[in-house]
């Protein structure tokens, strides 16, 4: 489905602050993988979504979705396969529209916009089921502007935004990092339902090894811009935090460093 | 007085016009476009000269219009094509259109005496005071721009504009081509621009090079007096754009009443630049006074 064929990136090339984030970075996503990402600070891993969503052009290498060669393709056009949520909540909604113009924007992604009016009623009794089924609240206010909702509220509209048009592609990027522990796992908790519902094909990036464990069916380490551990299945199932700690020596050859990702 | 305020209340019609231009960009796209100084003049140049030339005054206005439209796009190619920051893509073309307008006219200044204008159909038809006809065409072209831009901010397009003001990383990542959005934003707000300098050169019958020089100062003014006035709890775009053209309105009333009153002409520019600074600042102001009450409502507590 996801195909990252020896992808290399290097931000500020030629200067003092040169640095090659990914390295030859191969990875194939199959159709119904549900990927959990994890990694030291400054493994590529946001770099990697990035690249897949098109945000920046990559140096080297090919990014297929879906058979599709889309290396060249900018990132508006991409989107058109591709789901995202972001870490900050601010980033996923426009926050001086509300809630309805956010969604109704979502449900024309991929297609092309005219000067049809933006938004119609039947489409309005849709979101409305739909956000119903977030358990927020939210389907009652589909007239208040996104800016007045709470971080959780936040992402869980930003994932049914995400997923509204069925992507190709759904694209986590620590997008429960910034959250207190419970509403991050409630959103874990709309995540996984909406995937599951869909089918869809997923990577998530967190900070947390045990989100990473529980969730998913397969789980990738990466270190320097490199994938260094692929763990699918039955495996996956049996991991815990201390297997993943000293595989990670073991495939890295270095002590693994991030004091949150052990500790969350 | 009673003609002092009618004058200005059909002056403030056709400012209007110029002050939703503004409202698109700085408001819709957030974006602070100085283009707007070079294109209400470049409206009024066009529409003079073609004017001048014998050419029906609608047609003229129509061509100032796009004159408009192009020097939008101007900037907005600068600024999604070549990476200016749309700041200084908007001094750019202010700066570069005082050329272009100069070159349009021929000379800096074209008086509009004895020709036609979009008002003289209506003055003739009514007969008697000049400025209800103004006020007349003024209103209608005023609800026109309205409904236009209640419209198109309505559409799939235009909803794509609003995202892309809002924020730029989630519009592209719902497909919104970003700097196409950017650019439509622009041709149409200076298209409204220079419609409103159309208007305002043959209201005034001249066109002058210099008309623009802090006219968007002027827009910036009567939005914020509109909004903060007419607008300030509402989620109601209709109200918002009512709002809008309403402060245009006042914003004439407040000039031509402190004219009155005996300032120097010369000196309403500092007035207006003191104007919408405090405007800016209401919300800093208002929360730094509330601190004050709140500390002082608190220590009374304590006590």
């Amino acid at each position: 489905m996801l195909k990252l064929d020896s992808v290399f990136k290097t931000f500020n090339p030629n200067t003092i602050n040169e640095n090659k984030v990914l390295n030859g970075l191969s990875l194939h996503l199959l159709p119904g993988d549900f990927v959990t990402v994890i990694g030291g600070n400054g493994a590529g891993k946001s770099t990697m979504l990035n690249s897949v969503a098109g945000v920046f052009p990559v140096d080297y290498g090919t990014i297929t979705i879906d058979g599709k060669d889309v290396t060249k393709l900018s990132e508006h056009k991409r989107s058109a396969f591709i789901g995202r949520v972001f870490q900050d909540p601010m980033t996923g909604t426009a926050a001086s529209m509300n809630i309805e113009d956010n969604l109704a924007l979502a449900f024309r992604r991929g297609k092309s916009r005219s000067l049809k009016w933006g938004i119609t009623s039947k489409e309005r009794k849709e979101y409305k089921s739909l956000l119903a089924t977030l358990g927020l609240g939210l389907e009652s206010r589909l007239t208040d502007k996104v800016g007045l909702l709470s971080g959780g509220q936040r992402q869980a509209l930003t994932l049914l935004m995400a997923t509204l048009v069925k992507p190709k592609i759904l694209l986590l990027d620590e997008h429960t990092a910034a959250l207190d522990p419970k509403t991050a796992a409630k959103v874990l908790e709309i995540s996984e339902q909406i995937v599951e519902k869909n089918n869809l094909t997923t990577m998530m990036v967190t900070h947390n090894m045990r989100d990473a464990i529980v969730h998913g069916n397969r789980l990738i380490m990466m270190n320097k811009g490199r994938v260094i551990l692929d763990i699918r299945g039955e495996e996956k199932k049996k991991l815990t935090v201390e297997d993943l700690l000293s595989r990670f020596t073991v495939a890295a050859g270095e002590e693994f460093t991030s004091d949150s990702a052990i500790l969350g | 007085m009673g003609a002092i305020i009618l004058g200005a209340v059909s002056l403030g019609t056709l400012w209007a016009i110029m002050t939703l231009g503004v409202y698109i960009t700085y408001r819709i796209l957030d974006i602070a476009d100085l283009t707007v100084e070079g294109s209400i003049a470049t409206g009024a140049a066009v529409a003079a000269h073609f004017i001048e030339s014998g050419m029906n005054p609608w047609a003229a206005t129509g061509l100032a219009i796009i004159s408009g439209m192009l020097a939008g796009l101007a900037t907005g190619l600068l600024h999604t094509k070549l990476r200016i920051p749309p700041l200084l893509a908007g001094i750019l073309t202010m700066i570069a259109l005082y050329s272009i307008n100069l070159r349009i006219m021929g000379r800096s200044n074209v008086p509009l005496l004895q020709t036609d204008s979009v008002f003289t159909g209506l003055i003739n038809f009514v007969g008697g005071n000049k400025n209800v006809s103004i006020l007349i065409i003024g209103l209608l072209c005023c609800t026109a721009v309205s409904v236009f831009t209640y419209w198109f901010f309505g559409t799939e397009i235009g909803c794509g504009v609003r995202a892309t003001g809002s924020n730029q990383q989630m519009a592209r990542a719902q497909g919104i081509n970003t700097g196409n959005m950017i650019n439509i934003g622009l041709v149409i707000s200076n298209g409204l621009v220079a419609f409103s300098g159309a208007l305002i050169a043959q209201n005034q019958s001249f066109s002058d090079v210099q008309m623009g020089t802090g006219s968007i100062v002027i827009g910036l003014a009567s939005l914020i007096i509109g909004e903060v006035l007419f607008a300030m709890k509402t989620n109601s775009f209709k109200r918002v754009i009512f709002a809008v053209c309403l402060g245009a309105i006042l914003y004439r009333i407040i000039i031509a009443l402190v004219l009155k009153a005996g300032m120097n002409p010369n000196d309403l520019k500092l007035f207006t630049a003191i104007t919408v600074a405090i405007c800016l600042s209401l919300p800093v102001g208002r929360s730094y006074l509330m601190t004050i009450i709140k500390s002082v409502k608190g220590g009374r507590e304590n006590a």
